[in-house]
């Protein structure tokens, strides 16, 4: 983790560095034209992957301001001729996004910090405490990273059905229900990534801790969670995207019981609407509901984007 | 020190634990043991039929095409992505300076990051939903918009994309159509991975081998390449992961979630059609540990393969 963000440290440096760089010394050795001709020849690769990575979205973006008999007659243009910002209205209230946001930010609200809490929790107690069982409790963590969700969704459906009978806010299209699902879930790979990060804290500290009289609970709040934060900010990243973006479990497990309205989460509404889309064709709204899905996490990453990506890549490099 | 800790690790290890069991193990246990039941899942009735479902997998014409579909995703997937992941990483990095300080990017290449690492942070429904309309069989789509705009396709005759089941190289057009889009969105965080680990290369490499008259591309191949070992071997058992993973894609682009005619069932897709349309929950939970004992070999083969002694520096 922290080589990682080293190099990205690292790398940023090193791009703004040889913008100005007045010496290029390996290039004067081996003359300046043909570099120059190799850069050309890259940068064109590069722009035409750009290219194909912002059109598709900026394409979406634009839809989305058009109206409908824009999108039809003009579907290619990338100028809309008037903005017509009420296809988000519609999107909004219409097509439930608003209720989409809201539910997604109540679950994730609740999921996500207890996924910190929980997971860093017990990561910690496994990385620094020798007991019985503490080898069989973290591979049993490690395994679920490997098992297909599809597998348990069937019995996980029907677990949820069962608790809801006796304790209905733990039941299908409950927000709580699905909180706690999203973090059972979210556990095998916070542990795995927090236990290799509290394994190498230095031990001196929580020693100097306990001496000073503190409890575990207290040295682990007060002591080695503020140490970790490096960590935790990029699992932290991980679970929110993650989370955010999860749409197989809230398809399996918001299902409506008894005529109530189902409270979607955004993923999941989305599909709904997009093929819901075949019915109405109110194009222009599905355009403003996936850019107003879009938008909020381009805007964070581009604002974090040092984090973001730092915080991704050592998820997969460790 | 001592004191207390039995309290100390029950307290933090009780609640994780709880859930971790109710919701995920003991949903995996349960559905090993309906493997061996022909429980329909509506009705209370459950009769054990013992290995009878995996001998009807076997047999299963379903299962078989989404078997070679997943084989192809878990082929094709990490092989396109990260070729072309380090073909912009080679561009992006070799392009720039590589002297004694090892390599650097070229001018701009911290916005080509950024740039090349959006689709990663989109979810895969919006990305799904957003190449469906890419994708659309009619003028109005982004492709065939363009194409026949062009002249390059009939107006009357456009691409078919996802809803084209017929063979391209053996493998139905769906299939292609929707691996685009799986290296689309992939390429650009793998090129990110390749990136920061070219960068960590220590620069005494590099200056030995430019002492030894070495070009960029005799670097980039003899050096740069054989270091990433590591980072590569990652990058293709997530890839694996994610290619198994593809079921996003074929729900939400593929008409009737697997088709046309089944064209790209994959096993997710057969499992979910099993249990909720076909009413047959013994038999998908069946499907399910298959694929979780497929999956769970085939990281040890990977890890396997893959594992070689690791260079340190």
């Amino acid at each position: 983790m922290s080589t990682a963000t080293s190099d990205l440290d690292r790398a940023g440096q090193a791009t703004s560095g040889s913008g100005a760089a007045p010496v290029r010394r390996g290039e004067r050795h081996r003359g300046g034209v043909g570099a120059r001709i190799f850069n050309g020849f890259s940068h064109i690769f590069l722009v035409v992957w750009a290219v194909m990575v912002i059109y598709p979205l900026l394409w979406v973006v634009m839809s989305a301001l058009k109206d409908d008999s824009e999108v039809i007659r003009e579907p290619l243009s990338l100028i809309p001729d008037k903005l017509h910002f009420e296809n988000f209205g519609r999107a909004w209230t219409e097509g439930h996004l608003g209720s989409f946001f809201l539910n997604t930010l109540l679950v994730l609200a609740g999921s996500v910090t207890l996924t910190m809490l929980l997971g860093s929790m017990a990561a910690y107690a496994l990385a620094r405490f020798e007991f019985r069982g503490n080898r069989l409790i973290y591979y049993m963590f490690l395994s679920g990273l490997t098992l297909p969700i599809y597998l348990a969704a069937v019995p996980l459906f029907k677990g949820v059905y069962n608790t809801g009978v006796s304790f209905p806010l733990l039941g299908p299209n409950k927000h709580a229900m699905l909180i706690l699902v999203y973090v059972a879930w979210s556990l095998s790979f916070t542990i795995f990534f927090m236990h290799s990060f509290f394994r190498t804290l230095p031990d001196s500290i929580a020693e100097a801790a306990s001496v000073d009289g503190a409890s575990h609970t207290r040295t682990f709040f007060s002591v080695m969670l503020p140490m970790a934060r490096p960590g935790l900010i990029s699992i932290g990243i991980f679970n929110v995207l993650g989370q955010w973006n999860q749409w197989y479990l809230p398809t399996l497990l918001m299902q409506s019981v008894a005529g109530e309205p189902k409270h979607q989460v955004i993923a999941q509404g989305l599909i709904e609407l997009s093929v819901n889309q075949g019915y109405k064709s109110d194009w222009s709204g599905l355009f403003a509901g996936v850019t107003m899905a879009m938008l909020p996490v381009l805007i964070v990453y581009i604002v974090f984007q040092r984090q973001v990506q730092s915080g991704l890549t050592a998820g997969v490099g460790k | 020190m001592r004191h207390g800790v039995a309290r100390f690790v029950t307290g933090f290890l009780a609640l994780p634990v709880a859930l971790y069991l109710f919701y995920v193990v003991w949903p995996f246990a349960q559905a090993a043991g309906y493997s061996l039941t022909d429980w329909g899942g509506y009705s209370d009735s459950q009769r054990f039929v013992g290995l009878d479902n995996y001998v009807r997998l076997f047999s299963d014409e379903l299962i078989r095409k989404a078997f070679w579909h997943n084989v192809f995703f878990l082929v094709t997937v990490p092989l396109f992505t990260i070729a072309l992941a380090l073909f912009l990483a080679f561009l992006l990095n070799v392009g720039g300076r590589e002297d004694r300080a090892g390599i650097r990017g070229v001018f701009g290449s911290a916005l080509y990051k950024v740039i090349f690492f959006f689709p990663q942070v989109l979810s895969l429904v919006v990305i799904a939903v957003m190449w469906q309309q890419i994708y659309r069989t009619d003028g109005q789509g982004l492709i065939n918009g363009l194409l026949i705009k062009i002249g390059l396709v009939d107006a009357d005759n456009p691409i078919a994309f996802t809803a084209d089941p017929e063979p391209f190289l053996g493998v139905p057009a769906v299939l292609w159509w929707l691996l685009l889009i799986a290296v689309w969105s992939g390429a650009g965080f793998y090129m990110v991975l390749f990136s920061a680990a070219m960068q960590s290369i220590p620069k005494d490499i590099y200056e030995a081998a430019i002492l030894d008259g070495a070009g960029r591309f005799h670097t980039f191949f003899k050096v740069t390449l054989p270091l990433l070992r590591d980072s590569i071997s990652v990058a293709w058992v997530y890839l694996g992961f994610i290619a198994l993973d593809m079921y996003a894609l074929v729900f939400v682009m593929t008409p009737s979630q697997g088709g046309p005619n089944h064209a790209s069932e994959i096993f997710a897709s057969v499992l979910n059609f099993t249990a909720f349309q076909k009413g047959q929950f013994g038999y998908a939970c069946a499907m399910g540990v298959a694929l979780a004992i497929f999956t769970i070999l085939l990281a040890a083969v990977q890890l396997r393969i893959t594992r070689r002694d690791r260079i340190e520096y």
